[in-house]
């Protein structure tokens, strides 16, 4: 995956960039599989390698198709950078490590909800159990955000569908 | 210790990676690609905090006693439907602004808008 | 991209498979991994299939905008009347022990509609967002 970011920040023609941001997510989505997140893992890969690189690509089709030579210093950037990275590695030292079971995220609901899921829901996928019922709310939020995007680029980008009248009477 | 938390410094690094594409880079895509990674990245961070080793997928069926934490799992599923939703919405006003002045670059855009004042 | 006879003919023979997959991923959501969310992008990713081969006009006959625009709405519609739905029959709001005599039955029966609703939304706003992007070029500069 680091390969990959670093291909990402050199190369300059915007095609690559949008295929490696999709080869980006599809290996996300394989680090999730890996850490046993099968419900991110698919959302992940169909809406990050899928729907992203489609609409990218649309994009992509609609304006230009290779990024300009920059002219500012990238210096300014990479110190914040730095910093900013220095600063959460060292807030990672806190943590407990990696893979165990006594860190703080696993001691409040997290075992309750894997204890009662099935009793009280009858659904086996604790996840759509907690994203359904438990934390019915967000996921109306959720969708709202959802309709609201689709609004959003309806009003952008107009009808779809142009009525093209003189162009049908042409052909016909 | 470094083995414990080599797997956080390297999302550390991915995201910083993904933060640099944000402020440093000029292009408009770009920059929306680079959004995508630090979200994603964002995300990994996440879902290694919820992993427990010798652990298995929070869906409960017989034989298995250890699942992973379902609670970060659910907060990153609403995180990359939101995210998406997000990207679309970029991607519509990149097309809208390349109507408006003819350029994805940033640097061109202020330019354009400081000689319109 | 219509003088691509192998492109045609297997994007044909695979839609079905797509949407049927769609539909197991939505339904079987309770069971294995899965669920609305995942299950509306790949039904939405058929049909984005069928309009990148034969053209967005044609995709368009197939599901035409009032048809989108009506599954956009009526998903958070049915998501959000299932909440009102508790309300009314006197429990809180989006709470689904009281949906049926048995609490658990309840619970499964709520989140079947809800999962539903989800699907429902995010296939429709894929495809017009989809739609949307692909049918700009025609509009007069």
């Amino acid at each position: 995956m680091a390969i990959t970011v670093i291909a990402i920040v050199k190369i300059r023609n915007l095609f690559a960039v949008v295929m490696l941001g999709s080869i980006f997510s599809l290996l996300a989505a394989a680090m999730f599989v890996v850490l046993d997140a099968v419900d991110v893992a698919f959302t992940e890969a169909s809406v990050g390698a899928g729907i992203s690189t489609v609409l990218a690509l649309g994009t992509l089709a609609l304006t230009t198709d290779r990024e300009k030579k920059p002219i500012h210093t990238k210096l300014v950037p990479l110190c914040v950078v730095f910093l900013t990275g220095a600063a959460l590695i060292y807030g990672t030292l806190d943590l407990a490590p990696f893979g165990s079971k006594n860190a703080p995220v696993h001691t409040h609901v997290g075992p309750t909800y894997l204890a009662e899921a099935q009793e009280k829901t009858t659904v086996p996928n604790v996840v759509t159990a907690v994203l359904a019922s438990y934390r019915g709310y967000d996921t109306l939020g959720e969708v709202t955000v959802i309709f609201t995007a689709g609004i959003g680029v309806i009003l952008l980008l107009g009808n779809w569908r142009r009525e093209r009248d003189s162009g049908d009477d042409q052909n016909a | 210790m470094f083995l414990d938390y080599f797997n956080y410094w390297i999302v550390v690094f991915l995201m910083m990676a993904g933060f640099y594409i944000v402020i440093a880079h000029d292009n408009l895509i770009k920059k929306i690609v680079g959004l995508n990674i630090f979200q994603a990245s964002v995300f990994v961070l996440y879902i290694s905090f919820g992993k427990i080793t010798g652990g298995t997928a929070p869906i409960i069926a017989e034989g298995f006693s250890v699942y992973s934490n379902p609670l970060p799992h659910v907060l990153i599923l609403t995180a990359i439907v939101v995210g998406v939703a997000t990207t679309a919405l970029g991607l519509a006003l990149v097309v809208r602004i390349n109507e408006a002045y003819g350029t994805i670059e940033d640097d061109e855009i202020h330019k354009a808008d400081e000689e319109e004042d | 991209m219509r003088s691509y006879l192998v492109l045609r003919v297997v994007s044909k023979l695979l839609m079905p498979f797509i949407l049927l997959f769609a539909l197991y991923v939505q339904f079987h959501g309770d069971f294995g991994p899965g669920g609305g969310f995942q299950a509306g992008v790949i039904f939405a990713s058929a049909f984005i299939l069928y309009a990148l081969i034969f053209g967005v006009k044609d995709a368009g006959a197939v599901l035409p905008r009032g048809i989108l625009r009506f599954g956009i709405a009526m998903g958070v519609l049915l998501y959000a009347g299932v909440g009102v739905f508790n309300l009314l029959v006197g429990g809180n709001f989006l709470d689904y022990n009281v949906m049926a005599k048995d609490p658990t039955l309840g619970q499964h029966l709520g989140i079947w509609l809800v999962e539903l609703g989800v699907g429902l939304t995010v296939a429709s706003v894929m495809v017009t967002i989809f739609f949307t992007f692909a049918g700009h070029r025609d509009r007069p500069q």
